[in-house]
């Protein structure tokens, strides 16, 4: 089966930033969760892969298509939702869904009727009576209900409230009951991304930090709190990416964790109190930070 | 039967572990009885809102653990032979000894260690009781 989305190292410069060395792929049946801070490069990232801006060197495969020459073909399945994603202001929510059902055959009138009462959204309402929650729901229903077989969505959750996240993130989970399809969704409330992704993309500062299955992250890595004996030193284990100490206590972070490591602590005369798994917002910053120390050394 | 299983963002276990004990619990009480069909890795995400790997996982180990079975093109079942309670109160503690095995490999324990430690709680707990 042909990925979703393949994106080979993508590059793109601009007079204040640089995309580089993007690679990624999304097989289908999977949601990918793409993180990364303000100015990361998410957005061109993900505007590259839908054909609105250019790269300069690399490929861009999007359903199966060549990105940008055959965007026309590739965009029939995909559907891609993001804040400055036109609507009318003074045109109706039904004016919308008349318009967007128009324009694709695999429109699905009875989904789309469902999600109209499942996100409380009035037919007859304009958009510029909306809150910016419902605007995202309309967004996401002119998505869903063309059953793209691939649905991108950049920061699909942010600014909603509680309840409304909660509508949102189920109603993609159920587009994964589809093992054909996928999501590919940035964000940075790493909360969302725990839960629903598959794969997970770190970014920053144009470059992907790192990318692999959630599952995979969040077994990796571990903090340890270990007491460290006056004339004993903390020796240097592979896996280990960052020890902070104050006196006799000491924070390692492990980002290839195994039994090994407190093993070697054991036998260097050092004392490990404990061992904790980290959230995904604390391996996110932990990746962040050491990339960039990397970088600056 | 299409029932939800909930995630806890306080509960410090990753969110398999939540999922398995839940499962476990659902075949405990009778909710689901050996041999019955249950919700496919992809509706119990949907169900859930949680990815399709983390619900994978979670069948995968319970799969290892002899509760479920999966039958290539027809689905995952409640194994049929499972003894209920009483095996999965076995099985239950097997699970907090893993647990406290793997965090004693953690700490560097050897298993001697650990068995020591383990008579030393037992003792006090007997303690208590009288």
């Amino acid at each position: 089966m042909t990925a979703l989305l393949e994106l080979d190292r993508v590059e793109k410069i601009y007079p204040y930033f640089a995309l580089r060395d993007v690679s990624l792929t999304l097989e289908a049946g999977q949601i990918m969760g793409f993180v990364g801070p303000n100015g990361a490069g998410k957005s061109t990232t993900i505007r590259i892969a839908m054909g609105l801006v250019t790269h300069d060197s690399g490929s861009v495969r999007l359903a199966g298509y060549p990105m940008p020459a055959e965007q026309a073909r590739a965009k029939r399945d995909v559907a891609f939702v993001s804040e400055d994603v036109g609507l009318h202001s003074f045109a109706t929510v039904g004016w919308h869904i008349d318009w967007v059902s128009s324009l694709f055959p695999a429109w699905d009138e009875r989904y789309a009727a469902t999600l109209l009462r499942r996100f409380n959204l009035h037919p007859a309402k304009r958009i510029k009576a909306l809150s910016h929650g419902e605007r995202v729901k309309v967004l996401l229903l002119l998505a869903l209900a063309r059953r793209p077989r691939l649905l991108v969505l950049d920061e699909p959750t942010s600014g909603l409230d509680p309840v409304a996240r909660h509508e949102v993130l189920a109603e993609l989970m159920t587009v994964l009951e589809d093992e054909r399809r996928g999501i590919l969704f940035s964000s940075h409330n790493t909360q969302d991304v725990e839960q629903i992704s598959d794969r997970i993309a770190f970014i920053d500062r144009g470059r992907v930090i790192d990318l692999s299955d959630k599952e995979v992250f969040l077994d990796r890595w571990r903090r340890l709190h270990v007491e460290v004996p006056d004339g004993a030193a903390v020796p240097q284990l592979p896996g280990v990416i960052d020890v902070d100490r104050s006196g006799r206590i000491a924070t390692v972070t492990a980002n290839g964790f195994s039994a090994d490591i407190p093993a070697a602590f054991c036998s260097a005369g050092i004392v490990v109190h404990e061992v904790q798994r980290m959230t995904l917002e604390e391996i996110f910053v932990a990746t962040v930070m050491a990339s960039r120390k990397e970088q600056d050394a | 039967m299409h029932s939800k299983l909930t995630i806890s963002q306080a509960d410090p276990r990753p969110m398999y572990q939540q999922l398995m004990e839940q499962i476990r619990r659902r075949i405990a009480v009778g909710d689901w009885v050996p041999g019955q069909e249950i919700p496919s890795i992809r509706a119990l995400a949907a169900s859930t809102r949680v990815s399709v790997i983390t619900i994978k996982r979670a069948y995968l180990e319970l799969e290892r653990e002899g509760l479920i079975v999966t039958r290539q093109g027809r689905g995952t079942f409640v194994a049929d032979n499972v003894d209920l309670c009483r095996d999965l109160q076995t099985r239950e503690l097997d699970e907090h000894l893993a647990r406290a095995a793997s965090i004693g490999a953690e700490l560097g324990m050897s298993a001697e260690m650990l068995a020591r430690r383990l008579r030393e709680i037992a003792e006090k707990e007997d303690e208590k009781g009288r």
